[in-house]
């Protein structure tokens, strides 16, 4: 794979890995914005709103026939939080020319789409169409009011809002209800039009098209793209230690079956100078997979759980733990996993357990390079940490991990927030 | 070995039979590091009445996914996941209603990997302790399954499509039904349906297909052994029992699923026609490109969440649609209404040509993924064809199949119904 970053115009790069492994290409294109709780809600808007309709095509069904015209190019909104960035744009995935009937070519075309889905948007007397904002308003309430449907996913983000509750991490990346209910349609083109002049832009592309052939396309393409001032002020604000010298606590009752327990970390001091492979390593040995510590005693061990598993965001510095339990298990869970961590941190990793953690790391950073949308997550997570590296050199770091920098991370690593999703009837899953 | 080229998807498929009845399939593919292989059985959660030697033998419900967690349990003590996971594998396993399946992923010690794989699938070894052990580990699965509302909708949606038939029952079984289960259970089970005849496995990555098929060789014992007829109800019907069933879960807004039943075609080149004509027709009824979901989109009658599928399993077919929607009635409706305009307009020639163009991009984006490869290509076969044929045969397609498919199978009494409502406070 050949890799190389270009800057196309102001503040707008193309990370571009030419490979011949796959049926589709992938072009995915982000605006970099800070995560702010009262602008987070109309950027997620954004790219919806730009889907419903162009000048050319002016509706979704319109849009819709050509896509479908184009052998199913497939355009589609994305909007993400990597820290405290928020992303915000489309990603498109390509059919190869190499598979299309007579010799058809869709790439140029396709840039051509999403870039006019970006720049030149339905209107009326300059403003965004009433009808588009107030319906993707719905629909982005209907998303986030959503959340609750997965009981897996609904715990996981409650535990980061309370714990994040004074950090802008705790604004999800589509945003809050009341911010979004505000949004009317001339306060969401105003902003639109000041993002696009100043926002720093991502392209990435990957897929059989030389460097040449796609920025050729995406200058064409973006010509008429309007740029400012770009604002670089971008970042995320780590919090080193837990908010409270004692673990907080948050429980929440729903008619439901199973407890949910999602408990909080901070990395802590590791993230001063954050060790990338060793943090991912740690994860791994702790509760990352069917060889972790959880796997191995909360679930097959104790029997308390069908799932136990930890998770790290290393651009916000932290981790999270998750499982789903009986209610009255709560104890017994929270102290199991609890005790593994503390064995991590006395040293008590064996041979298997740090190899198995290795092997299973690097060997998913190798699979990446067989999969377009994990490269794209890949690299977009590099650029806005600052670094340069392909998940092959990234797994040759893992490769050298040893049992001291894991221990090291463990030791380091602190507890701030319980949540428990628990059911309505409280006394009925008393101990006895 | 036996090879075919599929040009138009630029994969070259290996296939062979062993003695014993296992059915190979590898899929190379040369430059990729990951290495992918699935070793699956033609047995699943609704295979719970079958007949043995002229006897009809009832077994609990969930039996077949608790065997599917089980059979990970080595004889030496050690468990199958743990030491393909100090090998570098991701290994996992699902159980569908008609089929289980164990699989892997890898970058590096295929072969040995491969070989464990094999080897574990054809070793049972369950005790009493063990046993009981899993059942805290899947009441959780289950309860797990039974908060989801996604879950909720498709099983109410085949309590209505196919109420005798035990596809409309949790894979998993339920806490009591899986108490019932015991080791000599799993055993009996596992010695009926798990031999290489009632058997598929599919590899895909950078490997020597006849490497594959010579481990397997080695592996698996030759002897060909026959396995029993699972005694699925008959197909009586093409009517729901109801059209409609509503349960109260706590949900942010109406989840729904239409259904509508279709018969499955029982020889090979017509099941995969029926499914491409089926999935066409679906499209243009309610794909993201039709009218009829741009106006129920538009009108806020559809949220984001919205999707369909043609679904066969067991000797069952279901047409689903489902999503989110403020009134999923207005749904139906609307749904009912476009129906009939197309069984009085036709199909618009320019659109069924377009939304070919669109299948043809999404089959390829389907073929990306090395785990979505080798299951297809399982449960395909299965259902006695290969996957790879789909996109010749998709060129073929005509309007009037999908006209005729729409008139037959989405009548208005055929249409059924299943809704989850937000609890009231």
């Amino acid at each position: 794979m050949e890799y190389s970053r270009t800057e196309l115009m102001s503040g707008v790069w193309l990370t571009h890995l030419r490979s011949d492994k796959f049926k589709t290409a992938c072009l995915s294109l982000n605006l970099l914005a800070q995560l702010k709780r009262d602008s987070a809600s109309m950027n997620a808007l954004i790219p919806y709103v730009l889907r419903r309709g162009t000048v050319q095509y002016g509706d979704m069904e319109a849009i819709s026939a050509r896509l479908d015209e184009l052998y199913g190019v497939a355009i589609e909104p994305v909007v993400r939080r990597i820290g405290e960035i928020q992303c915000f744009g489309f990603y498109s995935s390509i059919p190869e020319d190499d598979f299309l009937p007579d010799g058809q070519k869709v790439l140029e075309e396709s840039c051509g789409l999403m870039a006019e889905m970006l720049i030149a948007p339905a209107t009326r007397g300059g403003l965004f169409l009433p009808q588009y904002v107030e319906s993707e308003k719905e629909k982005l309430l209907q998303i986030i009011r959503g959340r609750i449907n997965n009981k897996e996913g609904y715990a996981v983000s409650r535990c980061v809002e309370e714990m994040c509750c004074y950090e802008d991490f705790a604004v999800s990346a589509v945003g809050s209800e009341s911010e979004c209910e505000n949004v009317d349609y001339k306060t969401l083109t105003k902003h639109y039009r000041k993002m696009l002049q100043s926002c720093p832009i991502e392209i990435f592309y990957c897929g059989r098209s030389s460097k040449k052939t796609v920025v050729s396309a995406l200058n064409d393409a973006l010509m008429p793209l309007p740029r400012g001032e770009i604002d670089y002020d971008i970042g995320t604000d780590v919090r080193m230690n837990s908010v409270e010298e004692q673990p907080r606590y948050v429980e929440e009752q729903l008619d439901v079956g199973q407890g949910k327990l999602c408990m909080g970390f901070r990395l802590g001091e590791c993230m001063e100078e954050p060790d990338t492979a060793a943090i991912h390593v740690f994860s791994a040995v702790f509760g990352g997979g069917t060889s972790s510590k959880l796997f191995a005693n909360v679930r097959e061990k104790s029997s308390l759980c069908y799932y136990a598993s930890s998770a790290v965001n290393i651009a916000k510095g932290i981790m999270l733990v998750a499982s789903g339990i009986e209610f009255k298990n709560f104890e017994r869970a929270k102290s199991e996993i609890l005790a593994q961590l503390d064995a991590i941190r006395a040293g008590d990793i064996s041979d298997e357990e740090l190899t198995a953690a290795k092997s299973g790391v690097a060997s998913d950073l190798r699979s990446f390079t067989d999969s377009k949308g994990e490269l794209e997550g890949f690299y977009l997570t590099r650029v806005l940490q600052g670094e340069d590296y392909g998940p092959t050199d990234m797994a040759l770091l893992v490769d050298e991990v040893t049992k001291e920098q894991v221990v090291k991370i463990a030791q380091s690593v602190e507890l701030d927030l319980i949540y428990f999703l628990k059911g309505m009837e409280e006394a009925e899953y008393a101990e006895p | 070995m036996q090879s075919r080229e599929y040009p138009e998807i630029g994969e070259k498929l290996y296939e062979a039979t062993l003695a014993d009845g296992l059915r190979i399939r590898v899929v190379p593919k040369a430059g990729f590091s990951s290495y992918f292989a699935a070793f699956a059985v033609n047995y699943g959660g609704a295979h719970r009445r079958f007949e043995l030697d002229g006897k009809k033998i009832d077994t609990p419900a969930g039996i077949a996914h608790f065997l599917e967690h089980k059979m990970f349990d080595m004889p030496s003590g050690d468990s199958a996941i743990n030491i393909l996971s100090a090998n570098g594998a991701d290994p996992n396993a699902f159980t569908s209603e008609d089929v289980t399946c164990y699989y892997f992923e890898c970058t590096h010690s295929f072969e040995e990997n491969l070989r464990l794989l094999l080897r574990f699938v054809s070793t049972p070894y369950f005790t009493a302790e063990t046993v009981e052990k899993e059942q805290g580990i899947i009441g959780q699965e289950i309860r797990m399954g039974e908060d989801d509302p996604g879950d909720a909708l498709y099983y109410n949606l085949y309590k209505l499509l196919y109420p005798e038939h035990p596809v409309k029952d949790r894979i998993a079984g339920t806490v009591e039904s899986i108490a019932e289960i015991s080791d000599k259970t799993l055993y009996d089970c596992y010695n009926m349906f798990y031999r290489p005849s009632n058997m598929i496995l599919s590899v895909a990555g950078d490997v020597d297909p006849v490497k594959v098929l010579k481990i397997a060789e080695e592996e698996l014992s030759p002897e060909l052994l026959s396995v029993p007829v699972a005694d699925f109800p008959r197909f009586e019907t093409m009517l729901p029992a109801e059209n409609f069933i509503c349960e109260n879960m706590e949900v942010s807004a109406p989840q729904f699923m239409i259904g509508a039943k279709m018969r499955p075609e029982q020889d090979g080149e017509k099941a995969l026609r029926q499914d491409l004509v089926a999935k066409l027709s679906l499209r243009l009824l309610a794909g993201y490109s039709s009218p009829l979901y741009t106006k129920l989109y538009s009108a806020g009658l559809l949220s984001r969440n919205f999707d369909y599928e043609c679904n066969v399993t067991a000797g069952t077919g279901a047409l689903i649609l489902g999503g989110e929607s403020p009134d999923p009635k207005e749904v139906l409706n609307a749904f009912k209404l476009e129906v009939q305009r197309i069984n009085k307009d036709g199909l618009d020639p320019v659109r069924f040509e377009r939304a070919k163009r669109a299948s043809l991009g999404a089959r390829l984006r389907g073929l990306e993924d090395f785990e979505n490869v080798c299951v297809s290509l399982i449960f395909c076969l299965f259902e006695g064809y290969c996957a790879f044929d789909a996109l010749n045969v998709l060129g073929s397609i005509t309007r009037e199949e999908c006209e005729e498919f729409i008139r037959e199978h989405f009548a208005p009494e055929r249409l059924a119904l299943s809704v989850i409502e937000a609890k009231r406070s």
